[in-house]
């Protein structure tokens, strides 16, 4: 395992495999009287939330508390830390601090990939989200829930996704959530594919591991999990598409669009939905649609992450296993 | 992992597969008279080797008893006391049976008792997990160096050996044969 | 003012002689030259240049003394070999009357390591709407000739228009900084491959060449004559190209860094990188390099932008744009240039002294190596090979992208009007 989790593009198919066969014991966890291991006793991870979300915060914060860590909250709204310099005082507080690990949210591209290289701080960083760039914990719940579904909870152990077809529809241009889940399932065999209006998809997108169509409706019924990304309402505003009703109409899921799926296909969301928007409720409120399962799976992802992160020593020296630890 | 780079080139077998037949075969035995039937107990195996001598065993209980003998396993690695000081490992299986181990005799299996840290480390996931009636320990070896107040209930055999020495359990299921092996370190 | 020989350089990289200079000007060039009590230089092996000229340089005073003034920027100039340079106009308060521009020229005077040009804004407060009072910046005591709101793009087509007939009453030039506000609205780098995949905001070509077209347009109609700052596309090339065929009175710059580095380096994340226009692609780069050798883009200019350490000590979208380049413009503008062999030191001395002066209007300045001219002169020992410490640095700030890399070349001696700013790579 490498230092820090900045990028889904950083993990090898080995990585991504044991990440998940890990989170699948953390899940197990959740089925015990006591929901908690005293794995990470006595160490501090801080959640360095620049940008809200109070979903992904809470995620992480149940996972460190479940492995016993003790956690510090640092949220701090981008109004009041616009200003660069806040984010390496803040972290050369928290080292100072004696903070051992750091899940950051921030609203600037790069910046856990700033934090962890910088010198600012020695601690392992996690990247919990940054700007339009990567959210690989995400990525790797949203694998995680598809390896579950689509090859099976014991089944999947030690396998990836080879030759499952996901489809990501909506604001590509705008989501980390598709840039890490399009270099995640590349790397564990699956097949991407992007569907989005041509604004909604970034101009270089060529190059990456997947593919891109228009239309929604050819890619539906070779797709074995679909899965809809949020598409925020002010993008209308900046000329993106014309209207609410015309993306619904052209890139929205709704019952009829999903009885084009195959049979055991998925639909996933990332949360939160604008119901009406990409998604109808009759899909969200469906047997197919996983997003309560996603938001359970975050934590065990979480978990399995901050262990292989933090869980040992990874230091240069390589230790064996022998009996006189036992 | 390479047993002679491991082990050192002298390493010798203390228990060949006949023995470690037998010992189980006398465990069993003894369950079973401690335990007057062995109608509440479940085995517990400690991964990896501890898992394939906790089914063996029960295996020889059923074949004992008549009875069918619930077995898991259950893994320590995040109890472990020393997860600061080596890299973050893979994690073992943990597998409760299915009526649980509340009011029940658990008896942990492991391959070598040795520090005693896995133990501890075992006692405290149990905890974590349910309430047993009483927990007992069987293992195939004890060498002795205990660091902490922990003793086995069912031995399959003590081999006094020196801190310089290595004890290698190799199972059927996982290395293909079934053998103990006592080596000295290797030097580098 | 005693005299100086400069004894054994190869003069604009041709013949090997001696220079010799009385005071202010050069009063012989010849071989085996000898005279009395002069201090001779012995220069062999060096490349004997006319004062560089730098028609782009942010100096920062008045207002952000904390990352540059008059003084430290003009001493980073005579290290750099420059021996005047134009200071673009968005100080605070913004160089849009006659009052600040003098104030700039006064400083530049008193420093005494460079001649220094204020450049007037176009309009008031750079804001594009209304023209500043370019006639009385051009009467004042800084004559100002060049008009810039670089850092901004004059985008309003009828305030480009006017500014580009107003200035032609004096011989003036508007210098465009060419980027469309609304196609880079949240632009964070080039708009390509890269910026796809660090999910940084794209700044596509076409915000610059659609500016350059419309602009050189704009010159052509009105028969004025328009400077392109910072040129750093291939496709603003074939624009300047086409503009320049049609007999359009265009002259472009290009930056060194524009010259030597690709948007790759932002995979990094570290805003030393951040420039603005940012860097493009390598085919860009070698469509830059090309123009610069055929003479489609007339001049290299540094764009020399200090900033504080803190405004480059964070985050990418929170970090300011730009990096100093004065001290290093002539060892990229060697390495990308010179010895890849697109240009030789004639052509050097051409695009970073003679054209710039000529466009500026800079008197006494990118004058030939001959006699009676001024002895405005920069020595260059071409072997030198060195790794860019920017704790060397003559400039306030230290925000350059080539920290730790090695770059040819360095300037041995500068000479303003015959006294000497630099000696033995050290300002004077």
């Amino acid at each position: 395992m490498m230092r820090h989790l900045i990028s889904a593009a950083d993990l090898t198919r080995d990585d991504a495999v044991l990440i998940l066969d890990t989170a699948e014991e953390m899940a197990r966890v959740a089925d015990r009287p006591i929901r908690k291991l005293p794995t990470l006793r006595g160490r501090t991870i801080c959640n360095l939330f620049f940008e809200d979300s109070t979903r992904t915060r809470i995620s992480f914060e149940a996972a460190e508390k479940r492995l016993s860590a003790d956690v510090i909250n640092f949220t701090a709204k981008g109004s009041s830390v616009s200003k660069g310099e806040s984010l390496k005082d803040t972290a050369q507080t928290l080292e100072a601090m004696g903070v051992d690990a750091v899940v950051i949210r921030h609203s600037a591209s790069g910046a856990p990939y700033r934090l962890a290289t910088s010198g600012w701080i020695d601690a392992p960083v996690v990247n919990a989200g940054d700007g339009t760039h990567q959210h690989p914990t995400q990525a790797l719940l949203d694998a995680f829930t598809m390896r579950r579904r689509l090859v099976g909870r014991d089944a999947g152990l030690g396998r990836d996704l080879a030759g499952k077809r996901i489809t990501l529809v909506g604001d590509v241009l705008h989501s980390r959530v598709a840039r890490s889940n399009v270099d995640l399932l590349h790397t564990l065999g699956a097949e991407v594919t992007l569907v989005a209006p041509p604004t909604l998809v970034p101009v270089g997108v060529e190059t990456w591991p997947c593919e891109v169509s228009y239309d929604l409706d050819r890619v539906l019924p070779k797709s074995d999990a679909v899965m809809m990304l949020r598409v925020q309402r002010e993008r209308m505003n900046a000329a993106f598409f014309p209207t609410e009703r015309e993306y619904s109409r052209r890139y929205g899921l709704d019952g009829d669009r999903m009885a084009k799926m195959p049979e055991h296909a998925i639909v996933m969301h990332p949360g939160p939905m604008v119901r009406g928007m990409e998604i109808t409720a009759e899909v969200a409120d469906s047997d197919r649609c996983t997003v309560v399962e996603q938001v359970a799976n975050g934590v065990s992802i979480r978990m399995a992450v901050l262990y292989l992160l933090l869980g040992g020593n990874d230091s240069a020296v390589t230790h064996t296993r022998t009996e006189e630890n036992k | 992992m390479d047993t002679q780079q491991q082990y050192g080139d002298d390493a010798r077998p203390v228990l060949e597969a006949p023995d470690i037949a037998r010992v189980l075969t006398r465990i069993a035995h003894e369950i079973v008279e401690r335990a007057k039937g062995a109608d509440d107990v479940v085995l517990l195996g400690i991964p990896t080797r501890g898992v394939f001598l906790a089914r063996r065993l029960a295996e020889k209980l059923e074949s004992i008893t008549g009875t069918k003998i619930p077995v898991g396993s259950l893994d320590i690695t995040m109890y472990r006391d020393d997860l600061r000081l080596k890299p973050a490992r893979a994690l073992g299986r943990t597998e409760i049976p299915g009526d649980g181990i509340d009011g029940r005799l658990v008896v942990l299996v492991d391959d070598v008792l040795f520090s005693g840290r896995t133990i501890r480390a075992a006692l405290d996931a149990l905890g974590d997990i349910g309430r047993p009636r009483a927990v007992q320990l069987a293992v195939l070896v004890d060498r002795g160096h205990r660091e902490l107040p922990i003793r086995a209930d069912y031995v399959g055999k003590n081999l006094p050996t020196s801190l310089r020495e290595t004890v290698k359990v190799q199972l059927a299921e996982e290395d293909g044969r079934d053998t103990v092996l006592l080596g000295s370190r290797p030097s580098a | 003012m005693s005299k100086i020989l400069i004894r054994g350089a190869q003069v604009l990289g041709g013949e090997v002689q001696d220079v010799l200079v009385d005071g202010e000007t050069i009063e012989q060039v010849g071989t085996d030259l000898s005279a009395e009590g002069a201090t001779v230089i012995e220069a062999q092996g060096q490349i004997l240049l006319p004062g560089l000229v730098d028609l782009h340089t942010h100096l920062r005073e008045p207002g952000r003394e904390d990352s540059e003034t008059v003084l430290t920027g003009t001493r980073a100039a005579a290290s750099g070999g420059f021996t005047a340079v134009f200071a673009m106009a968005n100080t605070h308060p913004v160089a849009d009357t006659a009052g600040v521009v003098e104030q700039v020229y006064r400083l530049g005077k008193e420093s005494g390591y460079c001649d220094v040009q204020p450049i007037g804004a176009v309009t008031v407060g750079l804001e594009g709407k209304k023209l500043a009072e370019l006639g009385a910046m051009h009467d004042s005591a800084a004559g100002v000739t060049v008009f810039s709101d670089d850092g901004k793009c004059v985008d309003d087509a009828v305030i480009m228009r006017r500014a580009l007939e107003y200035v032609k009453a004096f011989g003036g030039v508007v210098a465009q900084h060419a980027q469309e506000p609304r196609l880079t609205e949240g632009a964070q780098m080039n708009e390509g491959i890269v910026s796809a995949e660090l999910g940084l905001g794209g700044w596509p070509a076409v915000a610059e060449e659609s500016i350059i077209a419309r602009d050189v347009l704009l010159a052509e109609h009105v028969g004025s004559r328009v400077h392109i700052c910072h040129l750093s596309t291939a496709g603003s090339v074939e624009i300047v190209r086409w503009a320049k065929s049609r007999g359009i009175d265009v002259t472009a710059e290009v930056t060194p860094h524009h010259l030597l580095l690709t948007d790759e380096l932002v995979r990094s994340y570290d805003p030393v990188y951040k420039v603005n226009p940012p860097l493009r692609t390598e085919k860009d780069v070698l469509a830059l390099r090309e123009a610069l050798a055929d003479g489609t883009i007339d001049i290299v200019a540094t764009d020399h932008a200090p900033h504080p350490h803190e405004d480059k000590d964070c985050e990418w979208a929170a970090a300011a744009m730009g990096m100093v380049g004065l001290e290093t413009a002539l060892s990229v503008v060697q390495q990308t240039m010179v010895e890849t062999g697109l240009l030789d030191w004639a052509g050097v001395a051409d695009r970073m002294s003679f054209a710039p002066a000529r466009i500026g209007r800079a008197k006494g300045h990118g004058r030939p190596v001959s006699a009676g001219e001024p002895a405005n002169l920069t020595l260059v020992d071409p072997a030198y090979r060195g790794v860019v410490d920017p704790a060397d640095f003559a400039s306030r700030s230290r925000n350059t992208p080539y920290e730790g890399r090695e770059l040819p070349g360095r300037v041995t001696h500068t000479f303003l009007r015959g006294r000497a700013t630099v000696v033995d790579g050290k300002l004077a």
